[in-house]
């Protein structure tokens, strides 16, 4: 009877729980999904990462290949992340070139990248003008289940924290470079950004973490980014219904909760794969 | 409070004008400073099939830079101006219809997306499409060493390490409707920057008032 009046009322459905202060699938107004956090899953890549955040599962592989550095920034080399959300992960999604929703989560982590100043680009450049790495960052939705964008920046994160480069000199004599397999190490990484994704219900009610279901049902939804040192480095809320200054503040302290929460996953599953090996 | 006065400058000069093109139901053109934006609103049209929603119309927006194709950059505003203008009309008036919102980047000096809201909301005046609020947008730029600069120039964006926060403020109880940000800022600088956008949106909501007044009064 139940499952009749979810396909029926959808909004009335999910309005009956928010009522009583907790949602469909039994958690709280700010609870997480449970997230699970897997490293070097794909083996040809230089550095890979997989998580889940309840039935959202998204994966990231990085490939650092050389390059010349672009003419207006001799002396840095570049990422370049790219979101994919085949047809494969949700009915929602058409095979072809990359809809709406893929392009504005790509530039959203090339934003993100830029201004959590995650990386130092110069240390990617290994001759000014002449050689750098370029670090392909693609990031592939499996399952959709809402919160997209948090996934990708856990996901990319974690990939770039187990990306090995290897090692890079150019041979003075043929001025060709000469790419040693052998020694490889990691990149160094400055910030931990994490992000927090909320939807907004009836102009009032804000959730946490929310499923498609509740995505396509809310009236809002909004993404803070922040870092370890509680900068925010993205606050994306891009239109739908208004948001007060304390319920914004609201959603930066669980926020910041979150960051505490996924620096300590990510740093416990890096440091199981060193005592691993 | 003085600290705010300190730190805020003005708004650049703006301007608009209406109902220039001929074809579509509504058009605009918003300048602040040297930015320009022109925009063109078709609605409550027909809809493909594919895309029509059952109880209300469907919001597309396309944003056309002045040179070369829209790319991925430009998604993510449509994105953003889409959503505002969709949260701001009153959909449900018109279903199984379409609303258009065509913005043309004349010139770029820094506010791009601040100018294309403004533009957009002129515009959808101009077609008299019904809206449950009027919304305005003001972009901050927060330097390295912590001060707010109102409607940045292209130049004071580029500078390094400048963050960037763009705000769409409703025009009922001045809140925040859409927002933007690029670069890293504390908790404190947004609420500031929160603080003098609302602020400054008095100033552009009364020239949307004097505007709307002067076309449709009969004293010239």
């Amino acid at each position: 009877m139940a499952a009749g009046f979810k396909t029926a009322e959808p909004l009335e459905y999910h309005r009956s729980f928010l009522k009583e202060n907790c949602r469909s699938d039994g958690r709280e107004l700010g609870e997480f999904r449970p997230t699970t956090l897997n490293i070097s899953s794909i083996s040809t890549a230089d550095g890979s990462a997989l998580v889940k955040i309840g039935n959202t599962t998204v994966i990231c592989g990085i490939k650092a290949e050389l390059t010349m550095p672009p003419s207006d920034a001799p002396n840095k080399g570049y990422m370049v992340p790219n979101v994919d959300l085949p047809p494969l992960c949700s009915s929602k999604f058409r095979p072809g070139p990359p809809g709406e929703q893929a392009q504005a989560a790509s530039q959203f982590i090339a934003d993100v990248i830029e201004s959590s100043d995650l990386i130092n680009m110069e240390e990617l450049c290994i001759e000014k003008s002449k050689l750098c790495w370029v670090l392909y960052c693609d990031i592939m939705c499996l399952d959709y289940d809402g919160n997209l964008l948090d996934a990708c920046i856990i996901v990319l994160l974690a990939a770039l924290k187990n990306a090995q480069l290897s090692e890079v000199t150019i041979n003075k004599e043929t001025d060709l470079a000469e790419v040693d397999i052998q020694k490889k190490k990691p990149l160094k990484i400055n910030r931990l950004p994490v992000g927090s994704s909320f939807a907004v219900f009836d102009d009032s009610i804000i959730i946490v973490d929310p499923t498609a279901e509740e995505e396509s049902l809310s009236t809002a939804l909004l993404t803070v980014v922040t870092d370890e040192e509680d900068r925010l480095c993205a606050v994306h809320k891009p239109g739908g219904t208004s948001l007060s200054g304390e319920k914004l503040q609201h959603c930066i302290n669980r926020a910041i909760t979150r960051n505490k929460e996924i620096s300590k996953l990510v740093g416990k599953v890096i440091e199981s794969t060193k005592t691993a090996k | 409070m003085t600290e705010l006065d300190q730190s805020c400058s003005v708004l650049r000069e703006y301007g608009s004008e209406q109902s220039l093109l001929s074809k579509p139901d509504g058009s605009s053109t918003f300048v602040q400073g040297d930015t320009s934006i022109l925009a063109g609103v078709y609605g409550p049209a027909e809809v493909k099939v594919s895309k029509e929603i059952y109880d209300r119309a469907t919001v597309e927006v396309l944003i056309q830079p002045k040179m070369g194709l829209p790319g991925v950059r430009e998604r993510t505003r449509e994105q953003c101006v889409r959503e505002t203008c969709k949260a701001a009309l009153l959909l449900t008036l018109h279903p199984r219809s379409s609303v258009t919102v065509i913005l043309q980047v004349i010139h770029d000096d820094g506010s791009l997306l601040s100018c294309c809201l403004n533009a957009a909301c002129m515009a959808l005046m101009d077609a008299g499409l019904p809206m449950s609020h009027l919304f305005c947008s003001v972009t901050c730029a927060i330097s390295k060493e912590g001060q707010i600069i109102i409607d940045p120039t292209a130049r004071q964006e580029k500078v390094r390490r400048t963050a960037l926060l763009t705000f769409a403020i409703e025009s009922v109880e001045c809140n925040v409707l859409m927002s933007s940000t690029t670069g890293s800022f504390s908790v404190q600088e947004l609420q500031q920057c929160i603080a003098i956008s609302q602020k400054a949106s008095e100033q552009i909501f009364q020239f949307y008032r004097d505007s709307v007044k002067r076309r449709y009064s009969k004293i010239k």
